[in-house]
């Protein structure tokens, strides 16, 4: 089962505006397991995961997802975007915005029913969030709204989820409740693929990890990979020449 | 009443009034898309696409010039999606551009026909500012169907409409095709400014979009009644607008139209329960009562720690807080009737109830504490901690406070060496 890959990401490259930002990115992120996608900012680890989303353009390279295309399998990835990345301010409450993790579910024009309701409750409920279901989400804490984002992707029923820091800046009971869903995912045999910058805590939280820095460093099970050695080399001085090469090609 | 001998009047208020509905729900998507002022620069370019249809045909019949607006609109909102994607150019300075150069051709265009034999009696200079009078029977059908065709398509997209105004990312991720339902938005967008034109005008077509959906959300929180409300704000400043130019028939439509709908957004702005001006002042009003009792409270309490054996004064209260007598009084009153305070054996003097020291207590506890925190943590100098503490005792939460004083692990004395007051079933364990 841990042989198969769920994604399975070969010779990737991204670039903005004729700027690389991930060179050459090749490595399978096995099924079944809670992997951190490890990297100083600006590494390129948002951009992995929106690459592997399809939500943003590729230059070259190949993704798999369980051995199958992304236009095939979509409906198998649950995606949870950084917080910070909607504005808040929008006229919802929390409810309906995990209701709209079903809304992939249905045909063009079709609307979600009951059923779905209670599917979104529950999600809500798993992640202590049921009693906030009729507020505003612009009336959330930031903890809370993150936890709201997690439970509109439960409500995808998903085989593999991205989750894009989902860990930044949120409170401990809310650090709390994501990592135990992340194991209880774990558990029920779905993969999950977490972007994460935080060093102290990594080793706790995944089995598995990729270090990112423009370019895939090491990747594998934590014991072997969470050295020193490579961590000097992602979070180090000598990748400036990656980066020095990068401006000059998008000149 | 004399307007409503005049049958053409009610052609043109269902015309407005239909078209006035589908701009309001229509602009709540542009609204909170971001995106409101693509239906100004759809609406300016609409113009030459007006004045090329009758050059080419030589009539005035609504259906033809419509579909000149629809085109160049089209061709106009292809150009900016093309400029957004191809350059460097951000999309507030390509709504920039392609607005003024698809108006500066449709003035120049405008100026040809009236130049032209028999042009100046074309009319079509009433597509710059509106003329509602001038809509009759026949364009009503047209109108109708094109608002009865928005307000139908968006009922059915709402769902996509709704998870790509929010969150376009996430909606591409559970596969919504989010770049076909924005061309679906624009088309919408596009029709709706068109069936608009002879009642609004190009120029002030853009709030008629915008300002139903801003004195909307002021309302509400929830996207379909906000929806609901634009489009019946839009509905009302449409009506308000074909009333106008039935008693000024020679006034142009549109700056009526633009002001009943502004004054709608003013009255939305300043009086919506919760997000409004008004409600607002009121809460920052409440509040600073709050912390001027609260101030008060620990006066007390703080008067009496300095000195036990005398009852402080309303002159102690008040010169400690800068406050004026009337003012002390009344806060001492209304604490007062909180059951927080009761006046002493003497007249001028004012005691803690036990419910009042607790309250009084707690907030000492917090500025205290958080002094410490400051001094410890933040490595301020202790005669810099005070200000902020003063501010900090007010907003602190039952449980900051619980996590603060185990992450300090149950202080005794401030920076100041004050005690910091524990209740009885806190405090350390």
């Amino acid at each position: 089962m841990t042989t198969e890959a769920a994604i399975a990401v070969r010779d990737l490259t991204v670039a903005y505006h004729r700027r690389p930002v991930l060179w050459d990115v090749s490595s399978n992120f096995p099924a079944g397991h809670l992997i951190g996608i490890i990297g100083p900012n600006g590494a390129g680890k948002s951009t992995l995961i929106k690459a592997i989303m399809g939500l943003v353009p590729v230059a070259s390279g190949e993704v798999r997802i369980l051995g199958d295309t992304l236009k095939r399998q979509r409906h198998l990835l649950g995606y949870v975007p950084q917080r910070s990345s909607v504005d808040w301010d929008f006229p919802t409450n929390a409810l309906d915005v995990v209701l709209m993790g079903r809304y992939g579910k249905f045909p063009l024009f079709r609307r979600p029913g009951k059923k779905d309701r209670a599917i979104a409750m529950e999600c809500l409920e798993k992640l202590g969030m049921s009693s906030y279901a009729d507020r505003q989400i612009s009336q959330l804490s930031g903890g809370q709204q993150q936890r709201v984002f997690l439970a509109r992707a439960l409500a995808q029923d998903a085989e593999v989820y991205l989750m894009d820091e989902p860990f930044a800046g949120v409170d401990a009971a809310t650090e709390q409740a994501i990592i135990v869903l992340l194991r209880e995912l774990r558990e029920k045999g779905k993969t999950v693929i977490v972007v994460h910058h935080d060093l102290q805590t990594a080793a706790d939280y995944f089995d598995w990890v990729a270090l990112l820095n423009l370019r895939i460093i090491a990747c594998g099970p934590i014991d072997q990979t969470f050295t020193a050695e490579n961590l000097r080399a992602t979070y180090g001085g000598r990748l400036n020449l990656l980066t020095a090469i990068g401006e000059e090609l998008s000149k | 009443m004399m307007l409503w001998a005049n049958t053409n009047l009610h052609f043109v208020l269902v015309g407005t009034t239909l078209f006035g509905f589908s701009a309001g729900v229509l602009g709540c998507f542009a609204f909170l898309r971001k995106r409101s002022l693509i239906g100004d620069a759809l609406a300016h370019a609409a113009l030459p696409g007006v004045c090329i249809a009758y050059l080419l045909t030589g009539t005035k019949v609504q259906g033809v010039l419509i579909l000149g607006a629809l085109g160049s609109g089209l061709i106009a909102s292809y150009i900016l999606n093309a400029i957004v994607r191809h350059s460097r150019i951000k999309e507030d300075a390509a709504i920039g551009l392609v607005l003024s150069v698809f108006f500066g051709i449709g003035i120049m265009l405008l100026t040809h026909i009236q130049h032209l034999p028999m042009g100046n009696q074309s009319g079509l200079d009433k597509f710059l500012f509106g003329q509602a009078a001038s809509l009759i029977g026949k364009d009503l059908y047209l109108f109708g169907g094109l608002a009865a065709a928005v307000i139908t398509v968006t009922f059915l997209a709402y769902k996509e409409f709704k998870v790509i105004a929010f969150d376009p990312g996430y909606a591409e991720t559970i596969g919504i095709p989010v770049r076909r339902m924005d061309v679906l938005l624009t088309l919408l967008i596009v029709t709706v400014v068109t069936a608009g034109l002879q009642a609004v005008g190009v120029v002030l077509m853009a709030a008629m979009l915008i300002t139903p959906a801003a004195a909307a959300r002021q309302w509400t929180n929830q996207l379909w009644r906000m929806l609901l409300l634009a489009g019946i704000f839009g509905a009302v400043a449409g009506s308000a607008g074909a009333i106008a130019s039935a008693v000024a028939p020679r006034m142009p439509t549109g700056p009526w139209i633009v002001m009943a709908i502004t004054a709608i957004f003013v009255v939305s702005i300043v009086f919506a329960p919760q997000r409004g001006i008004l409600a607002r002042v009121l809460r920052q009003f409440r509040n600073a009562t709050r912390i001027q009792q609260e101030n008060v409270l620990k006066t007390l309490y703080r008067l009496m720690e300095d000195a036990p054996q005398s009852t402080p004064t309303v002159d102690m209260v008040r010169r400690y807080r800068h406050l004026s007598i009337r003012r002390t009084l009344h806060l001492l009153k209304r604490l007062q009737r909180m059951g927080f305070v009761s006046e002493g054996t003497r007249p001028e003097e004012w005691l803690l109830t036990a419910d009042g020291r607790t309250r009084a207590e707690a907030l000492v506890r917090r500025h205290r504490l958080w002094e410490v925190y400051l001094t410890q943590y933040l490595q301020l100098g202790k005669g810099h901690v005070h200000a902020d503490a003063e501010e900090i005792e007010h907003v602190l939460t039952p449980e900051l406070e619980q996590e603060l004083e185990a992450l300090l692990g149950y202080p005794v004395q401030d920076p100041h060496a004050r005690p910091i007051p524990y209740s009885r079933d806190g405090g350390p364990k």
